[in-house]
């Protein structure tokens, strides 16, 4: 069986600074996947090079048999790939509903879409609540709640989730994490970016631990976890 | 002809025909943050089409019939001139330092003149351009030409339709998040390319309409009209908030009435009786827009830049 995502010798560069030297890893289908590593590890430049925002120097990204490295960024979440972002950014002047509908911007079947915008408001009843303010105004947790509804409405194969826990109180962090192995248990395959190593890990089939532009190690998330190494540098003990 | 009622209806029709061509600079920033200076020559170049299609009719024909086929001929010019340049001196320019394709904007904005000046037949004069006729109607003590209800109508079907478009249509939803948030935008499958090329159309459809208005409410055109034009609308954009749509209209109002009123009355101050009159309108122009930015620097409707982010 071939994996559903995988990325052979990547590497992208800003300008003549590469700040991802060659990577490679898969992602099987049902699998959630976590990358860890500190502060400008090169995580979100993996993930924009994954979703066509970033163009790489080298290498090669295969998405369900389709080799993604050519195709635009637009043309992208219509092969089933889906990414929200690192810091939300949610569209601010919309409203939650308009958010999620755009979410769903190149799908044809409106009674689809008004069921998979009831499902999202399912998972986070706040965004049902507030489905006609302003974006802008949800509180962090809520728009990372949001950011995750906008990108499941695409019905993503593969849902690539950048920091959902940055800046979000334990509660928050819990019902994010709870929420992603649901979507799992949903069918829904999942490459999760984490600074929150432990969390991470915890619920990771397979995690790849980045430093400086190059995968350092990697193994089972529990294996991982138990990692003396990993114990150290990610997960504060000495 | 200088009563109040006079100088608030005189300054609607300036201010409509500013608003119409601001739509062009603010609609191109909100999306790109491109300030494009060759706009005012996109408007130029839609007078000139409009009156290439004129020239053209047969002898005789009424300029009733002869205006929807101006109008047409002007804004394919002008959409064709505003979506070209997007692609062959913008686009390539996306992603260098802002003073590029600023540069480019001005060459390109002398480049049109030049060519409208040496190629257009008799350009080098004054072009006279058709009228709607000279009768004015009456209401009250105010006067109103022919050639205003058009500016003002024309105005009025335009925002009206734009309002509706970008609220209403999948397409507006898709401007309205990339003006937001570009990258994400593509992350939701819209190609932004597309949605740039559409911004840049209605800035130029817009322009044309407004081109045609003032040539019938001036009576002639030339290859330099797009200077003062455009840049008395893109003060309006930036007096509204640049970015906004509805804050690009209502500059436009503000300027042309205020504009109106200052050549009106200010020379009635004692003190400043050499201060009024047509001359000094434009002064009066940009002092408006300097008070107004000090006191409100995101402009009359604009967003403070925090809120962009
Ligand atoms: N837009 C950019 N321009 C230049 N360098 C960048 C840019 N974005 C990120 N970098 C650099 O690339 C490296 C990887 O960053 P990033 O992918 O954001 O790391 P992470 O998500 O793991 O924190 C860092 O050294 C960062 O400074
Ligand atoms: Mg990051």
């Amino acid at each position: 069986m071939t994996a559903l995502l995988e990325v052979e010798d990547l590497r992208v560069a800003y300008g003549k600074i590469e700040a991802v030297k060659g990577i490679s890893f898969t992602v099987e289908e049902g699998q959630i996947v976590t990358l860890i590593g500190t502060n400008g590890a090169g995580k979100t430049t993996t993930l924009r090079t994954l979703s066509g925002l970033l163009k790489p120097v080298g290498g090669r990204v295969t998405f369900n048999g389709k080799v993604l490295t050519r195709v635009p960024a637009h043309k992208i979440v219509s092969l089933g790939l889906a990414h929200s972002p690192e810091g939300r950014h949610i569209f601010p002047r919309l409203t939650i509903e308009q958010n999620l509908q755009l979410g769903a911007y190149l799908r044809k079947d409106p009674a689809g879409i008004t069921a998979d915008i009831q499902r999202a408001y399912d998972l986070f009843p706040i965004l049902g609540e507030r489905r006609k303010q302003a974006a802008g105004t949800l509180s962090g947790g809520e728009q990372q709640m949001l950011a995750m509804g906008r990108a499941l409405m695409s019905q993503p194969k593969l849902l690539m989730l950048d920091e959902p826990s940055m800046g979000l109180s334990p509660i928050m962090m819990q019902k994010i994490m709870s929420t992603i192995v649901e979507l799992k248990s949903q069918g829904t395959t999942i490459l999760l970016v984490e600074q929150n190593a432990q969390a991470a890990l915890s619920l990771a089939d397979q995690a790849h631990v980045m430093e400086i532009g190059t995968i350092k190690l990697s193994g089972s998330g529990q294996d991982l976890l138990h990692d003396e190494s990993v114990r150290k540098t990610y997960l504060g003990e000495d | 002809m200088h009563t109040l009622p006079q100088q608030l209806a005189n300054g609607l029709f300036l201010g409509s025909m500013y608003g119409l061509i601001a739509i062009g600079y603010t609609m191109v920033y909100g999306i790109v943050q491109l300030i494009n200076f060759a706009h005012g020559e996109i408007f130029m170049t839609g007078a000139f089409g409009a009156l290439t299609v004129w020239t053209n009719l047969p002898d005789g024909t009424s300029i009733w019939v002869g205006l929807p086929l101006m109008l047409i001929g002007g804004a394919i010019v002008s959409v064709l001139i505003a979506i070209g340049a997007e692609r062959f001196a913008y686009r390539p320019l996306r992603n260098a330092p802002r003073l590029a394709p600023l540069i480019t904007a001005i060459g390109l904005s002398l480049a049109l003149q030049q060519a409208i000046f040496v190629w257009y037949p008799g350009a080098d004069n004054a072009k006279t351009f058709p009228q709607l006729g000279t009768h004015p109607y009456h209401i009250g003590s105010v006067d109103i030409q022919r050639n205003d209800i058009f500016l003002v109508a024309a105005a009025v079907v335009c925002m009206i339709g734009l309002a509706a478009f970008v609220r209403t249509s999948r397409t507006g939803r898709a401007m309205q998040a990339t003006a937001q948030d570009p990258d994400t935008a593509q992350l939701m499958g819209i190609d932004t390319n597309r949605i740039i090329v559409i911004a840049f159309a209605i800035g130029g459809l817009f322009a044309a309409v407004a081109g045609v208005a003032s040539g019938l409410k001036y009576g002639q055109i030339s290859y330099n009209m797009g200077f003062q034009a455009g840049l008395k609308a893109f003060t309006a954009a930036v007096l509204g908030g640049i970015g906004n749509i509805y804050g690009a209209m209502l500059g436009g109002l503000v300027l042309g009435i205020a504009e109106a009123c200052a050549s009106a009355y200010i020379a009635n101050i004692p003190g400043m009786e050499q201060l009024g009159g047509q001359g000094w309108s434009n002064v009066w122009a940009f002092v408006l827009l300097i008070v107004v930015l000090l006191v409100r620097p995101q402009g009359l409707l604009g967003e403070r830049v925090a809120d962009r982010a």
